[in-house]
């Protein structure tokens, strides 16, 4: 295997791949709910939050995709989880920023800790949709688009 | 055939089967990709191009380029010249009766849309049914969605079983005085399933309906006659059969084709034009409105003159072991399940590996320069049918060899290995 698959299929992302955290749970008195898919390679995910006080008390996802995209749905809710809305606004950015901004420097991704893994599909242009679209299916659900999020209308 | 000076005589090819032989008409094949020896395994998608027809089309442009049907100096006499002889050459690939039965259109789809938007909207209506099957390409259902959304006739769906194979009996129960139109691939594109068109064709006919075969996929792969078949409508894709993108044909029986209204309205698909009113050209000009692609048009003549210059037969048996080679080793892999299991099948192998994403196989075989499709392949009510959001699919053409398959097993175990 060579470097850069090394680093798409990092331990972390296989780990969540195969162990999903949060994957096919019903968060309690979820309030928050959003589907997205990607049309072209058939990935589709709903992701459901419980938010009490402008924070993530609770969250979880389901529906299928390739490995990067579930990992990244994984280890997003993962880090979300108890976050104020605010901060996850923040750390969106922060991330998508991560994942297209070759630029992007080292120390900024500092506060992505377990999520800088996913930057390793900036050498795939053709996975960083599989990466990003759980994170604008959060996005979305925040917000309460009725819209389903798709890759295609980015 | 005496060919124009810019048609080359196919060279490079032999009779015989050196399948590398094949592989050194084509350029692109000799080309790394990521540092490895290029295995090209999606040509369902598009198929690599041979020398002869790039050449076609840039000796065109470097002696003949001009417009077609219009000019009366020598050069758009020497691009008429290649442009209708390229029509000659399609209509001997296909073995219709006449050279006018072949309209250049930009490739299947629109070929299917022509037929909807013309034939269909004049002779389908509010009661009449039009006949699809499950295993359509979504270029073979939405043109016919849109037509009787407008029309008010019914669409109704052959099933397919789990080989992958039409339900016979839904075919007879299905088929009835009410049908028109029967539209059906020759071969199915996600499974690589080979239709009984011929017995299909037969069965419509009977009850008065007409058919229109889809055969982007069938065209670079089978000896099509469409006299023998006789369908009423074949359509193919120049670039799935190594010509350019952006040029196919819409074959359709002479009688069918002057009934029909035109499809655009343009330049060259008239006779004459005032402000009251206009007059339509015959076809196959009638519709073909607007200057047409004829660098296009010329390389799918070429890419005609390739396929003749090897023979179908050879082509088959080769093309076969291949497919047999690549489904024995496939169905050997622990885990791995093929989707479409026809024994009638030609070129195309979908597959699907336990717990492991089709696009995470084409990413990890890419980098060890195999090239595979990934994804619904434009038939998601197929994959509906088999509850799968997406398969892998490895699809052949002539050039493709038994090392090529033991390349892709190499790289499956590899993508096996990162998901252990």
């Amino acid at each position: 295997m060579n470097d850069s698959l090394r680093e798409l299929y990092e331990e972390v992302i296989l780990d969540h791949n195969r162990n999903p955290r949060n994957y096919n749970h019903t968060p309690e008195n979820a309030n928050h709910t959003a589907h997205g898919d990607n049309p072209l390679c058939g990935d589709r995910y709903s992701v459901k939050l419980t938010v009490k006080d402008g924070r993530i008390d609770d969250a979880g996802f389901e529906g299928s995709g390739c490995a990067i995209s579930k990992a990244s749905a994984s280890l997003m809710l993962e880090s979300v989880k108890g976050k104020s809305l605010e901060e996850v606004e923040h750390l969106f950015n922060s991330v998508h920023r991560h994942l297209t901004d070759h630029k992007a420097n080292e120390e900024s991704d500092d506060e992505l800790g377990k999520l800088k893994v996913l930057g390793g599909v900036k050498e795939f242009p053709m996975r960083v949709k599989c990466a990003i679209l759980p994170w604008h299916i959060l996005n979305a659900a925040i917000n309460e688009t009725d819209q389903m999020v798709s890759t295609e209308q980015q | 055939m005496n060919y124009p000076y810019f048609f080359l005589e196919p060279t490079g090819i032999s009779a015989g089967l050196d399948p590398e032989k094949f592989k050194n008409d084509f350029p692109i094949l000799r080309k790394p990709v990521r540092g490895k020896k290029l295995v090209y395994l999606d040509n369902a998608a598009t198929s690599q191009k041979p020398h002869t027809v790039i050449e076609a089309i840039r000796q065109y442009y470097l002696d003949s380029n001009a417009n077609v049907h219009r000019g009366v100096h020598w050069l758009s006499e020497k691009a008429t010249e290649a442009y209708e002889m390229a029509r000659i050459k399609m209509q001997e690939f296909i073995n219709a009766d006449h050279a006018d039965e072949i309209v250049f259109v930009r490739g299947s789809t629109e070929a299917i849309n022509l037929v909807a938007q013309t034939y269909g909207r004049k002779e389908i209506g509010q009661g009449d049914e039009i006949l699809i099957t499950e295993m359509e390409h979504h270029s073979n259902i939405v043109p016919w969605q849109l037509l009787v959304e407008e029309t008010g006739a019914d669409l109704q769906v052959i099933h397919i079983d789990d080989n992958g194979e039409l339900i016979r009996e839904e075919l007879r129960e299905k088929l009835t005085e009410k049908t028109k139109l029967v539209a059906i691939t020759h071969i199915s594109n996600a499974l690589g399933t080979v239709n009984p068109i011929r017995e299909i064709i037969r069965s419509a006919h009977e009850v008065g309906a007409r058919v229109l075969v889809d055969g982007a996929q069938a065209a670079p792969h089978l000896k099509i006659d469409v006299h023998d078949l006789d369908c009423d409508f074949y359509t193919l894709s120049g670039h799935k059969m190594y010509a350019p993108t952006g040029i196919g044909i819409l074959y359709g029986k002479r009688e069918l084709l002057q009934n029909m209204p035109p499809y655009q309205g343009g330049g060259e698909m008239i006779t004459s034009v005032s402000l009251t009113g206009s007059s339509y050209a015959k076809p196959p000009y009638r519709f073909e409105a607007g200057t047409p692609n004829i660098e296009g048009a010329i390389g799918l003549g070429a890419a005609a003159d390739y396929l003749n210059s090897i023979d179908f037969d050879t082509l088959s048996a080769h093309e076969n072991e291949v497919l047999d080679y690549a489904t024995d080793r496939l169905s050997a892999m622990d885990g791995l399940k093929i989707i479409g299991t026809s024994g009638h099948k030609a070129g195309i192998i979908s597959f699907v590996i336990d717990s492991i994403h089709p696009h995470d196989v084409g990413t990890i075989l890419d980098q060890a320069g195999i090239a595979v499709r990934t994804g619904h392949h434009c038939a998601m009510p197929i994959m509906e049918r088999f509850q799968l959001p997406a398969t892998t699919r490895v699809s052949l053409a002539l050039y493709n060899t038994k090392d090529d398959i033991d390349s892709l097993v190499e790289g499956l175990k590899q993508v096996k290995e990162v998901f252990k």
